[in-house]
């Protein structure tokens, strides 16, 4: 394969399509500046401040641009609250839409058949093999990605967490807590 | 279509993962041709031969059982090459011999590494001014058709035929099913985009917990009163 698509791309370069050094520029975009951290931070910051967890719910596309995380596949955005009745947990059954904005690049698991195949139909057998329990009272809500709205679950925020800074409530806040397949947690080491 | 890539509810592909820990420690890459291709996808679409709907067509209409073995970038390199094939901006002839032999199709831009920064950014909306009131609201009960087109739908057939309820009004979006079929098609034809909730019972049977649920975003034409 390696060989393959460097073959493609020298072919594309040649005929003037494309230039490799906008390749280079896109993958290290998406390897140091655009990732979970930038989600995190919405998290961390709904936690933290009322107004900004209700316009995260209002208009989640204006709240989590005015934080500066503009970019594709972000356009239109969705934040969803777990909460004591409902726990939410986001897929495409279809292809892999994902909030690259917020969480940069999918996960291979996101993209793959067995999570695309078993999110909507057995949605409690996958959070199982991530270790998630939920109360038996907790209805999962799971959201398949088939238009371009993007979904970002809002975690509840851990106990024990109380008087905690942004910086030290975003170290709770995996990449998959935010996809829905595991919960915020207080880092081990604190 | 009814392609490898509808997946929802299939049943036999294995566990997840073996555990959060695994996930959490998974590259984003595999192999040094992934982010490439990544790379070299998201910078084509500058070139303005195909969009979207068109892209993802040609993802879900490789073989089923490629689609479904095939690694996730592999899909895209596939579908790639096939759009450009398709569009005569390479040929068979070129992809053999590695080298260029007949004169370039004239694209819209070349994306340079300049303009990276602020291509992402501007992402590609596909919010549209609204030319009509939405025709469902918030609370009303719907009913998906029952479609099977061999053209691109994203309305998967799990979701086909069921009763469930408008949880939100999403906006005035392009529609993929006739976006996707580009000159041959009515276009972006915008429609209304609303957020359907499914019981998992309504979808999968009595055996389901009957607190869950599922969401997907369906734009008009695929709903019925219910």
């Amino acid at each position: 394969m390696d060989a393959r698509v460097r073959a493609l791309e020298s072919l594309l370069v040649e005929k003037g399509y494309l230039d490799s050094a906008a390749v280079d520029e896109i993958i290290e975009t998406y390897e140091t500046r655009i990732g979970p951290r930038n989600g995190a931070h919405v998290v961390a910051k709904a936690w933290l401040e009322p107004d900004f967890a209700d316009w995260l719910k209002r208009d989640a596309t204006a709240a989590i641009h005015s934080l500066g995380y503009i970019s594709r596949q972000g356009e239109h955005m969705v934040a969803v609250f777990n909460d004591d009745e409902t726990h939410h947990m986001v897929v495409c059954t279809l292809c892999s839409c994902y909030p690259w904005s917020v969480l940069g690049l999918p996960p291979t698991w996101y993209k793959s058949p067995p999570y695309r195949s078993r999110a909507v139909i057995d949605p409690r057998g996958v959070l199982a093999e991530f270790g998630t329990d939920l109360l038996d009272n907790v209805g999962v809500e799971v959201h398949d990605s088939t238009a371009e709205t993007r979904y970002l679950v809002i975690p509840a925020r851990p106990d024990g967490t109380d008087g905690w800074s942004e910086e030290q409530l975003m170290a709770c806040v995996s990449r998959d807590s935010m996809i829905g397949t595991t919960l915020a947690a207080k880092p081990v080491a604190a | 279509m009814n392609g490898g890539a509808d997946l929802g509810g299939m049943m036999g592909f294995g566990p997840v993962v073996d555990s959060a820990e695994a996930s959490a420690l998974d590259p984003l890459f595999h192999a040094d041709w992934e982010p490439r291709v990544l790379g070299m996808i998201v910078a084509i679409g500058a070139a303005g031969k195909w969009n979207l709907d068109q892209s993802r067509f040609a993802r879900e209409s490789l073989p089923p059982a490629d689609y479904m073995r095939f690694p996730y970038y592999r899909i895209w390199l596939e579908a790639a090459q096939k759009l450009l094939l398709e569009r005569q901006m390479i040929t068979t002839d070129e992809l053999e011999a590695g080298r260029m032999i007949s004169q370039p199709q004239p694209i819209r831009k070349r994306l340079a590494r300049e303009d990276v920064a602020a291509a992402l950014q501007a992402g590609g909306p596909v919010d549209r001014p609204a030319d009509r009131s939405a025709g469902f609201a918030v609370g009303d009960n719907v009913q998906t058709i029952n479609i099977h087109p061999e053209s691109h739908t994203r309305l998967p057939r799990y979701a086909r035929g069921k009763a469930g309820v408008v949880t939100a009004i999403l906006g005035f979006h392009v529609f993929p099913d006739s976006n996707a079929l580009g000159a041959h098609g009515k276009g972006e034809d915008p429609q209304w985009l609303y957020q359907i909730r499914f019981s998992a019972r309504e979808l999968w049977g009595d055996d389901c917990n009957p607190r869950d649920s599922v969401t997907l975003d369906l734009w008009e034409p695929y709903l019925e009163r219910g």
